[in-house]
């Protein structure tokens, strides 16, 4: 499995993510500067957690005009996979990838803490190594991570089984509507998740919850 | 040519800026303050002295990069 990390200024998640992913796969991940308008022959390519631009205007909304994200587009269109965690969720609703938007987090706090999880759906190249409604354990740490889309786009991410990872019950650390941590698109081939899959693939770092999202990228992709 | 244009939430969209302002101004004694939301305003120069290009301009980067309309909405205003 060959993939890409996206780099941003101000991305700080990127080389968890490059770390992870040679962990896992045991090939070293590109790594593509935001100003880069090709990417290179890869699977996956990774949008990684960060303050990209700052956050100016509204997090992820810079990020999602720089000219590597035409590429992204492209790669998604053609059935690429695309994983974007944390501030990459926020570049991928910026982009029009995923629907919705992440806001301002209901208690006004950064939070950053384990947060518990429910796998919801299983049938997708990130998911199919988890068993559906499986309790997991991922870190969070963000500011702008409340999920909000209108209430026809959540029914139908709903009726479509797109709503990949749920905040367990009492979990829900930023007001997000219906728990949710994570959303695939209409294709399956792009998901968005604000909880840190990549933070969690090895003991020595408090866990190892996050392997099975690698293990079904290398399933899905070999 | 300048323009000033304000992004707001769209109604129905929490605003949880908005409600601390709204606290923070009757904790202080404004006991009159009600629903409180924050917007965004964003001054621009413009070349050019066509009103109206301006402003299908203006409604182009709006919906392109000033505002989400999937949570705000905006109003353009054009000063001569």
């Amino acid at each position: 499995m060959k993939s890409a990390v996206i780099v941003f200024p101000a991305s700080n998640c990127d080389r968890d993510a490059k770390v992870a992913l040679e962990q896992m796969t045991g090939k070293t991940p590109a790594m593509v500067w935001h100003q880069d308008s090709e990417l290179p022959d890869v699977d996956l390519v990774v949008l990684p957690g960060g303050f990209s631009y700052g956050d100016y205007l509204r997090c992820g909304a810079m990020a999602s005009q720089s000219a590597v994200m035409r590429s992204v587009k492209a790669h998604a269109d053609k059935g690429g996979m695309v994983l974007g965690i944390c501030n990459g969720f926020q570049v991928l609703t910026e982009s029009h990838m995923l629907p919705g938007a992440l806001m301002r987090n209901a208690a006004l706090k950064f939070v950053c803490k384990p947060v518990g999880l429910e796998v919801q759906e299983t049938q997708s190249g990130f998911t199919r190594k988890y068993e559906n409604g499986q309790r997991v354990t991922f870190p969070v740490a963000h500011g702008e991570g409340s999920y909000f889309a209108d209430e026809d786009t959540l029914d139908r991410l709903e009726g479509e089984n797109r709503v990949a990872f749920r905040y367990a019950k009492g979990e829900n650390p930023n007001g997000s509507a219906r728990n949710i941590a994570g959303i695939l698109s209409e294709k399956r081939n792009v998901l968005g998740l604000m909880p840190h899959p990549e933070r969690v693939v090895d003991d020595v770092l408090g866990g190892t919850d996050g392997r099975g999202l690698f293990q079904s990228l290398i399933e899905a992709l070999s | 040519m300048k323009a000033r244009v304000f992004i707001t939430l769209k109604n129905g969209v929490l605003d949880p800026q908005g409600k601390a302002i709204g606290h923070a101004l009757n904790g202080l004694g404004f006991g009159s303050v009600g629903e409180v939301r924050q917007g965004t305003v964003i001054d621009l120069e413009l070349s050019g002295s066509d009103v109206e290009k301006a402003r299908t301009d203006l409604k182009a980067m709006c919906e392109k990069l000033l505002a989400n309309t999937v949570i705000e909405k905006y109003e353009i205003e054009i000063k001569q």
